[in-house]
């Protein structure tokens, strides 16, 4: 079940699709089969909201390699509504805006593209959220 | 020469998506005429660094489907319609449909007609729905367009795109009416595969390019609907500039209160696959059930798709599901060229 497996991590990635504990109700992200808080095994996948809010954050000005051309950009530790917390690049804000509680909604952007032959990665970006509503 | 289903069907959802970023027209001006050109539009709307058509479809999409309340794996098609697409060789739709997840057991296939394929595949959607082979498919136009620097197009050429779900008419936002295609061999406008940069055939860019093609597929459309423009309270035309689609719909007999809605052109740049279809969802944005939209899409090369709807009731509660088009216009934060050719990575000059 390789296959299943790849499509998990792809989207995990694409759109936070993380996992549900059944036996204590727990949501767990990354997915990893067995669940944080009661220790016991958890598989059915679960999509997450995509809402949050900043927990922590810091500005990254040199940045690694496939990542340069956007620098400085924040990286932010996410407290996701569903409870697991997440690290992830905000975007779409100024990193002087960013602060500590600023509510975030999930968005899919490029990661890295390599080069000009290579592919291009997306994945799970958090920016200030569009919606007050969509809380 | 009308097209309509055997099944009744209509936009179940929709959802647009606009990056926030906007470069003046006077920056452009500034850079390469002194300021002293006349401006088509005010701004354009430019994508982020970590922006391009497979995630602007992604977010249109997303809100579709929040408006059309079905579960992903509902969709039985989904069709990106783009002249950008990321990838030379890798459909942009199965990313689509992967961060959806809609995938594995669907149609997926990225679409090319200039700035028709977006419609095109709307239309495609409505036949898979309309035969009752599938209950929901989607049709997908965006861009991320580029003009060579200092070309009339880098005026305009923006950045954005809209997602349009199709449906069983009892689960409909709009009933689609009807849709009627006009295609010529036209060399207007065009790109080999390895230019950067697309050109134009300056004389064939107006009268025998976009209007005649847009008019045509409007005029034939409304007389074998038996329609007058009186009919509709909103008309929205593919949208390279304002001047365009104002000189047209008002041939057709339109009047400003009819098609400024769904003008967009003049704060977000020209969309290419996504102009009038983003139009269309700003229009669904403020229509009231029983009102009747006229939707005209042109592609270079050439041809249009002109599509009558008429909105339901359903549309009151569904429509605040997801952010309006307005939301993503009213976003915006003032580039300079110089930030606009560090995102747009625009240092290939001819
Ligand atoms: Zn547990």
């Amino acid at each position: 079940m390789h296959i299943a497996r790849n499509w998990r991590v792809k989207r995990q990635r694409y759109s936070l699709q993380g996992e549900l504990c059944h036996h204590c109700g727990s949501h767990v992200f990354p997915p990893r089969d067995v669940c944080p808080e009661c220790a016991r095994p958890a598989y059915d996948p679960f999509r997450l909201s995509g809402l949050g809010e900043v927990y922590s954050h810091t500005t990254v000005y040199e940045a690694p390699a496939g990542f340069q051309e956007q620098a400085p950009y924040s990286l932010a530790l996410i407290r996701l509504h569903e409870g697991p917390l997440l690290t992830a690049q905000l975007t779409d804000v100024d990193p002087k805006e960013v602060r500590i509680g600023m509510p975030v909604e999930m968005v899919t952007r490029k990661l890295s593209v390599e080069g000009d032959e290579g592919l291009i990665q997306y994945g799970y970006k958090f920016r200030p959220r569009l919606l007050a509503q969509a809380a | 020469m009308l097209l309509k289903p055997s099944r009744a069907v209509g936009i179940a959802g929709y959802g647009a998506y606009i990056p926030r970023y906007r470069l003046p027209a006077s920056e452009v001006a500034e850079m390469w005429s002194d300021g002293a050109a006349g401006l088509p539009i005010t701004e354009k709307a430019v994508p982020g660094l970590d922006e391009d058509t497979a995630t602007i479809a992604i977010e249109a999409a997303r809100n579709a489907l929040r408006r059309a309340a079905i579960a992903p794996t509902d969709l039985r098609a989904i069709w990106v319609g783009s002249e950008s697409h990321p990838y030379a060789v890798k459909p942009t739709s199965t990313i689509v449909a992967e961060a959806l997840e809609a995938a594995p057991l669907v149609q997926a296939a990225d679409w090319e007609f200039a700035c028709k394929a977006g419609s095109e595949a709307i239309i495609a959607a409505v036949g898979m729905v309309g035969s009752s082979m599938a209950d929901y498919a989607m049709g997908i136009g965006a861009d991320t367009a580029q003009g060579r620097p200092g070309d009339a197009l880098e005026y305009t050429a923006g950045a954005g795109g809209a997602a349009i779900i199709i449906g069983p008419a009892a689960n409909s936002l709009a009933l689609f009416e009807g849709s009627l295609s006009y295609v010529t061999d036209t060399p207007d406008f065009w790109r080999r595969p390895q230019a950067e940069y697309p050109s134009h055939g300056m004389r064939f860019t107006g009268d025998p390019a976009y209007f005649h093609h847009i008019l045509t597929a409007g005029e034939m459309l409304l007389a074998e609907m038996k329609r007058t423009p009186q009919d509709y309270r909103f008309v929205v035309l593919h949208q390279p500039n304002v001047k365009f689609p104002t000189r047209a719909a008002a041939e057709l007999g339109f009047k400003q209160e009819q098609w400024q809605a769904g003008l967009l052109v003049g704060q977000i740049g020209n969309t290419y696959s996504g102009a009038s279809i983003v139009g269309l969802t700003a229009a669904l944005d403020v229509a009231a059930p029983g009102d009747r939209i006229l939707v005209i899409s042109f592609g270079s090369g050439a041809g249009s798709d002109a599509m009558s709807f008429e909105v339901t009731a359903q549309i009151e509660q569904r429509r605040n599901l997801a952010p309006t088009t307005a939301d993503y216009v009213a976003r915006r934060t003032v580039i300079d060229y110089a930030t606009y050719l560090r995102y747009r990575g625009k240092l290939k000059m001819k």
